[in-house]
């Protein structure tokens, strides 16, 4: 038995991508046969790879090791020293990610089983959304740069394909538009970039890249168009604007796991600037006094850019009127929140004299360091990622729920649903009360974190944060309100609460955040703390490919 | 398996974690006190007077001496709540309406402002 678990465990890293890829393919080969049974098969093809990416994840975190899986086996390196090979590398970043991932794909296609019933085209609804999870586990698991450009776009076509999915609306497929073209040209600067580094250092394999990177002329473009690129792919202001269309515009079970693909993208950011750019990043040689001020400077300007995302989220939110366009602008804004904590630990190191004692003398030298707030603004940072994904996937849910018994988003057509639909109003406040930051739910222990670390380096951004927090709460408090106070709407007399695949996708979310806003410490020593370590520890992932 | 030790599943969240401990968060603690809290209402609800007259002026809503409207109407919709907030922020609400124009060509535009930005930052250009 436990050979078997070794073996399938060996191979996780491939089965993780392999398994959705394959299914997307047989997908509608099933759905010939019977409805139902296409159903039943996508849920355990989901099932089945969150069952990989757990195992996967339990001996990562238990263990602290990294998985190099290299496709075709042997060793990440050639005879001649090359890494021509395609790996994935998974360590504890790309672990978390996967949980995350794989969560919000279960949930998404348990709910989409009665919310997409009336539709037709559910073959092809089913096919592209295990492409979209394929795509964006691949772009989680991979450790080689192109693979994780074929995979972006792997995400970015099949996503394009569903938020366009009601197709008999004009805006959907607007918005779709929309994101092709904004994924295609973000996705043509990193593969610009990836070009760059590949013709300086003949690699495209991270790890390798990672130990040759040099922070030259040609590097800080690639940097630069590989933060850009991955930037306007994760929504940040002011290259959001995609961002309300898609998330408005798609079937809610698809906005949710748009949700992770959209992570998935700052995930990229994350491991660009920390393991492929780690070299530079984590130096604190008093030598290299200029780089390590240019990097702070772009720490300052993730912070800039955090604050506006904050900002320009929670007050377009405010006017909003549709439900799910409001939803997306709060989505807008925890994602400030998260390259706020990113910006804060790029932006945190600074040079001065220190005494240093060594061979009975003291001597005073000038030296760099990290501000100790710095390795808590990154904790909070991913644990937010972990928050943010389950918070705002749950209002999208709602809203899909809403839609689905009243066919309307519209806040100024809607009202009293708290009577006709308990549950739903019970997981709707549970959202609103993690999106805020609200204590005792998920969203305040890394809010909390965030808030801290970010009024350490600067007051002000600090009070933004709290502010914005507060103004989000407003926004909710308005959308609850609106939709489900207040006396019965005559034409919404007969709205039944939804069906119970819906309520069973919906309290698995709930039930998540509860635990997590009452158990954050265990989930930060035994998964975001070993992600963030594994993050910043860019030597032992390129250990992972070059020994 | 990931070593489950129960302290460290009840712990207090120390914000700041290794590096500095300024905060503290129980969420166990905050929950015990939001039940007592309630409990409370509940007590102090309890001492309130259940009886009333019906059809007399104790059961009619009272709003400022205007006429009541029906049920459905006194709804509060969604676009007129913070009417006061939105029309004293107008000015920013017209800058950021002019920047959501819904023109694809605009959003790339901004995607080229900001790699401008960072290059400039970064000492490229």
């Amino acid at each position: 038995m436990n050979e078997i678990l070794d073996g399938l465990l060996t191979h996780s890293p491939a089965l993780i991508v392999a398994i959705p890829l394959l299914g997307a393919f047989l997908t509608p080969l099933i759905s010939r046969v019977n409805d139902k049974l296409r159903n039943i098969f996508v849920i355990f093809i989901v099932a089945l790879t969150g069952f990989f990416v757990f195992l996967l994840a339990n001996d990562i975190f238990s263990n602290g090791s990294i998985h190099t899986y290299v496709f075709g086996g042997g060793s990440p390196l050639t005879d001649g020293g090359f890494a021509i090979r395609i790996l994935f590398e998974v360590d504890g970043m790309n672990a978390f990610m996967a949980i995350i991932a794989s969560i919000l794909a279960f949930v998404g296609v348990i709910y989409s089983w009665s919310f997409m019933k009336e539709h037709t085209g559910q073959d092809k609804y089913y096919t592209l959304i295990l492409l979209m999870i394929a795509g964006m586990f691949g772009m989680i698991l991979t450790g080689d740069m192109f693979n994780f450009f074929v995979f972006l776009e792997i995400t970015s076509i099949s996503s394009c394909a569903l938020i366009a999915f009601y197709t008999n609306k004009g805006k959907a497929v607007d918005a779709g538009f929309k994101y092709i073209v904004i994924s295609a040209i973000g996705a043509l600067f990193v593969l610009f970039a990836i070009g760059i580094l590949y013709s300086q250092y003949n690699a495209l394999n991270m790890a390798v890249l990672a130990n040759n990177i040099t922070y030259g002329f040609l590097d800080k473009i690639a940097l630069v168009l590989l933060i850009a690129g991955l930037a306007m792919k994760a929504g940040i202001v002011p290259m959001h604007m995609w961002l309300p269309d898609a998330y408005g515009r798609a079937p809610s079970s698809v906005t949710l796991i748009l949700v992770g693909a959209t992570q998935a993208s700052l995930y990229g950011i994350f491991r660009m600037v920390f393991s492929v750019y780690g070299k530079t990043i984590g130096n604190i040689n008093a030598s290299a006094v200029d780089t390590i001020m240019n990097v702070n400077s772009i720490g300052w300007i993730l912070i800039l850019l955090a604050v506006l995302t904050m900002l320009i989220g929670v007050l377009m939110a405010l006017k909003q009127y549709d439900l799910k366009r409001l939803i997306a602008f709060a989505a807008l804004a925890e994602i400030g929140y998260m390259l706020l904590g990113l910006g804060v630990r790029l932006a945190s190191k600074f040079s001065g004299e220190f005494e240093v004692t060594g061979a009975g003398s003291t001597t005073t030298m000038t030296q760099v360091q990290f501000q100790g707030f710095s390795s808590a603004a990154l904790t909070g940072s991913v644990f937010h990622i972990m928050n943010d994904a389950l918070d705002i996937g749950l209002l999208f849910l709602v809203a899909g729920a809403i839609y689905l018994a009243t066919k309307e988003t519209n806040l100024n057509k809607l009202g009293g649903l708290a009577r006709n639909m308990k549950y739903t109003t019970v997981f709707f406040l549970i959202g609103l009360l993690a999106v805020s930051g609200m204590p005792p739910m998920n969203g305040f222990a890394s809010k909390l974190i965030i808030y801290e670390s970010a009024y350490q380096i600067n007051p002000i951004v600090g009070i933004i944060a709290i502010v914005c927090s507060i103004l989000l709460l407003a926004v909710f408090v308005k959308v609850f309100h609106s939709v489900f106070l207040g006396p019965k709407i005559p034409r919404l007399k007969d709205v039944k609460e939804v069906p119970k695949s819906m309520l069973i996708a919906m309290g698995i979310i709930a039930l998540i955040i509860i635990l997590i806003g009452l158990f954050p410490n265990f989930v930060i020593e035994n998964i975001v703390q070993p992600a963030t370590d594994a993050i910043v520890n860019y030597s032992s992932y390129i250990g992972g490919v070059i020994p | 398996m990931i070593d489950f030790d129960f302290n460290t599943f009840i712990k207090t969240l120390e914000t700041g974690l290794r590096d500095f401990n300024s905060g503290l968060w129980n969420p166990l603690v905050w929950g015990i006190a939001i039940v007592i809290a309630f409990l409370i209402i509940y007590i102090i609800r309890g001492f309130g007077k259940t009886g009333h007259k019906e059809q007399t002026e104790q059961t009619k809503v009272f709003l400022s001496g205007n006429p009541e409207l029906e049920k459905e109407k006194m709804h509060v919709g969604g676009s007129n709540v913070y009417w006061g907030f939105l029309d004293s922020f107008k000015w920013l609400y017209k800058v950021l309406d002019k920047m959501h124009t819904g023109n694809v060509s605009d959003y790339i535009l901004w995607f080229v402002v900001i790699m401008g930005i960072l290059f400039i930052v970064m000492g490229v250009l």
